[in-house]
């Protein structure tokens, strides 16, 4: 038998076509409108994630745009510096919390997570259903308290202002603390399906990458996020009734809320961007066509990144007034989360490295994400060190550090994943055409965006002031030209995604020939994943060449 | 065989397999890892305020010692009996349940209740005296006794986390009620299901062992 013919799951493989016809596609077994919202099956789930998920990218991005286009004049522009403010604090609290927190865990994670480890479903099924709910509750009433006052803090909640300001500080702390209920809830569920649920042959060590970064990231959601409940409930009721934990006229200490707040925020980082690194360990390895170089490091570097980034939230704090050698030791911490970072990269990079690189557009979108995670990284060992942070402390080289790394790295493994699930989720091709112009301007649009304010930043801009001096104006036009290129490439990406949902030509089961294990069910897959018995896997997880004969070349 | 089984599971009803189990064994020991989490996150939950305490007791030695004083050490020893004698009863539903024993199970956990419902009679009464006198957090505080900087700041501390603590309370007897009107009315625990009962009593143990943190860290200062 040779490898290549041993991939396909022994047992799946000959019932699926005697039991074809009985065994419709998840998206239209039941139709009606309860079957979709009281439903417990994982695809559908994350598919209802991938609808909101995807609106709040939208009014996330529309804030943004706002932003921008304030920010085009020296002076006001388009708004008052009150709503300015608020507009920030919006744009940052949904896109942290709604949109790029459980962008890929909850849609992607959901989808692929049950299809990868060859089970029929998460865990807990009706836990998973409730996340959603969770978080939809939340998404409430967090928005109802920013259209209702709407909160001017940053997305920090810094306090003493945060607990003093005359805006709606409570619903929309309540929302986030509801909100990361449904981030625990996924965590529990994903840690408890990769224990439990492995189908036979998959050992943690054939488990695809991208569960281990899930693994991972539900490691920091289930650790972390509690801390930031308790804190943000904290601030809401002393905003409210003033019990004065955080205020210094009563000998509370608001540098205990910044270390509390970092604490979760900064593994929140990771959060956002292990997933994405996860995403790009499957794309690498399916467009290379070669089996992922070091898989171990890979998985073992997820799991040093979600452990030293726990022990990092101090270098949000170097001009806070922390001792020196706190700031020391946090600055030197946070240099090993660049090492394990390098680790993957240059793994990924060893992957493509005489691979058959097919370029579609999931791999130009990994190129992408190569590039801004190399110089968003190394910003951030910048950053790190103690002495550069102090001159570029909140300004915009903060800014277009943090966007580069936790924004661009998120979304080109969002758009990656999009891409490249897409026929596995909907059964349908999109345009490979307008997928890698669309590519093509958001990669340039994000770089087009963010260079200018890492030198706006070099030049002392500062973050979140409304006015700036003259001279600052030229990069700010690029900048907010930048974002409307960005802008105009996502339209482009809806509108043909949009078209391909409903024209797109059928995918077929496997449209990448890509190994990895959620490939071998049909696309898309039926309700309970796979047709007949449960199927085993006795190949490893990225296998396209047997790697003793793949190395005997290359050996030096 | 066919037959031995379904008379086991006569005498001894098994809980329902979701289809997406391999077995009930996975099945229970997905539901108690996931458990085990849940315990960690309201771990953590709790460990933000103990380093909140940590803080302002590094800052505020004297008003904390004081402020200690003040409360009544007694109350809050009967309490601390009282939630350690709980969990033990919650231990014994769980042994009663593996066995079978249905009517017992009810019995230790409405015993447990009891004593939860004991431990939040206590409290009111601690809550009212203070309210009473003014140890309160922040700015509601007006007790004359102590007028050291921080005093308020420990009361916010306590009564946040005693709060906290006694909403985990209202919750842990919500759980334990949902296997005791069970084991009444279905009496289905047996040795292949108890699942629920021991869920329900390692969040109870959780929220015991909460408070044996927070007894010296409030009381005896």
């Amino acid at each position: 038998m040779t490898p290549s013919s041993s991939i396909a799951a022994p047992g799946a493989t000959p019932a699926h076509e005697e039991h074809h016809d009985h065994h419709p596609s998840y998206l239209v077994d039941g139709t009606t409108i309860r079957s979709w919202l009281l439903t417990v099956d994982h695809k559908r789930i994350g598919l209802m994630f991938l609808f909101w998920v995807l609106l709040f990218f939208l009014v996330g991005g529309i804030f943004a745009l706002l932003i921008r286009v304030e920010l085009l004049t020296p002076g006001p522009t388009i708004m008052d510096a009150m709503t300015y403010n608020r507009t920030f604090t919006l744009h940052g609290l949904v896109m942290i919390f709604l949109f790029m927190i459980p962008a890929i865990p909850a849609v992607f994670g959901n989808f692929m997570l049950p299809l990868m480890l060859g089970a029929k479903d998460v865990a807990f099924p009706r836990l998973n259903l409730l996340s959603l709910y969770i978080y939809l509750f939340g998404a409430v009433l967090a928005l109802w308290g920013m259209l209702n006052g709407g909160l001017d803090t940053g997305w920090t909640f810094y306090t003493p202002y945060s607990a003093h300001t005359t805006t709606t500080v409570a619903p929309v702390l309540f929302g986030a603390f509801i909100i990361g209920f449904s981030s625990i809830v996924t965590g529990i569920n994903f840690i408890v399906t990769c224990h439990t649920m492995r189908a036979p042959g998959i050992t943690w060590f054939k488990m695809p990458l991208f569960v281990w970064a899930l693994y991972a990231t539900s490691c920091i959601q289930v650790l972390a996020t509690p801390v930031i409940g308790l804190l943000l409930v904290l601030v809401a009721v002393e905003n409210i009734s003033g019990i004065g934990m955080f205020d210094p006229a009563r000998g509370g200490d608001p540098m205990l809320f910044q270390h509390l707040f970092w604490f979760y925020s900064h593994p929140a980082v990771y959060i956002m961007v292990l997933p994405a690194f996860g995403v790009m360990s499957e794309v690498v390895a399916a467009f290379s066509r070669k089996n992922i170089f070091g898989y171990r490091a890979v998985a073992y570097s997820s799991l040093g990144i979600a452990f030293v980034g726990f022990f990092a939230w101090g270098h949000h704090m170097f001009v806070s007034g922390q001792s020196t050698f706190a700031a020391g030791m946090f600055g030197a911490l946070t240099m090993l989360v660049g090492v394990f970072t390098a680790i993957k990269v240059f793994n990924w990079v060893g992957t493509v490295y005489k691979g058959a690189v097919d370029f579609k557009t999931p791999f130009a979108y990994f190129c992408g994400f190569l590039f801004f995670t190399v110089f968003g990284g190394m910003t951030g060992i910048a950053l790190g060190t103690v002495s550069l942070d102090v001159a570029w402390h909140d300004t915009y080289f903060v800014v277009a550090h943090f966007h580069f790394i936790m924004v661009g790295a998120t979304i080109m493994a969002f758009l990656a994943a999009l891409h490249y699930w897409f026929p596995k989720m909907f059964g349908r091709m999109y345009h490979e055409g307008w997928g890698l112009v669309s590519a093509a301007l958001i990669i340039l649009g994000f770089n087009a965006t963010f260079i200018p304010q890492f030198l706006l930043g070099n030049n002392g801009m500062p973050r979140r002031y409304y006015e700036y001096p003259e001279r600052f104006q030229a990069l700010n036009v690029a900048s907010t030209a930048g974002a409307s290129l960005l802008a105009f490439g996502f339209i482009i990406i809806a509108m043909y995604l949009t078209y391909a949902l409903v024209y797109g030509r059928a995918a077929g089961k496997n449209p990448w020939r890509s190994k990895g294990y959620e490939w071998l069910t049909e696309s898309p897959p039926p309700t309970h994943n796979f047709v007949g018995p449960q199927p085993t896997y006795p190949e490893e997880p990225h296998f396209y060449v047997d790697p003793k004969k793949a190395e005997v070349p290359d050996a030096v | 065989m066919q037959s031995s089984v379904s008379t086991a599971g006569a005498a001894a009803p098994v809980p329902r397999l979701a289809m997406h189990f391999a077995s009930l064994e996975v099945q229970n020991h997905a539901a108690r890892l996931g458990m085990w989490l849940f315990l960690a996150t309201e771990i953590l939950l709790f460990a933000g305020l103990f380093v909140c305490y940590g803080v302002y007791r590094f800052l505020f030695p004297d008003a904390w010692a004081a402020s200690s004083r003040s409360l009544d050490l007694t109350l809050g020893t009967v309490n601390t009996v009282v939630l350690i004698t709980s969990s033990l009863t919650a231990a014994l539903a769980v042994h009663y349940a593996k066995e079978g024993k249905n009517k017992a199970v009810a019995v230790q956990i409405a015993l447990t209740l009891l004593m939860a419902c004991g431990f939040l009679v206590i409290k009111y009464f601690e809550y009212s005296h203070k309210f009473h006198i003014g140890t309160l957090p922040g700015r509601y505080y007006f007790y004359e006794g102590i007028q050291l900087p921080g005093a308020p700041l420990y009361f916010t501390v306590y009564f946040f986390s005693t709060a906290l603590h006694g909403l985990h309370v209202l919750i842990g007897m919500a759980v334990l009620t949902f296997s005791m009107v069970r084991a009444l009315k279905k009496a289905d625990f047996g040795p292949n299901n108890y699942t629920m009962v021991e869920l329900g009593s390692m969040y109870w143990h959780l929220v015991d062992l909460v408070w044996i943190f927070l007894f010296p860290m409030l009381y005896l200062v």
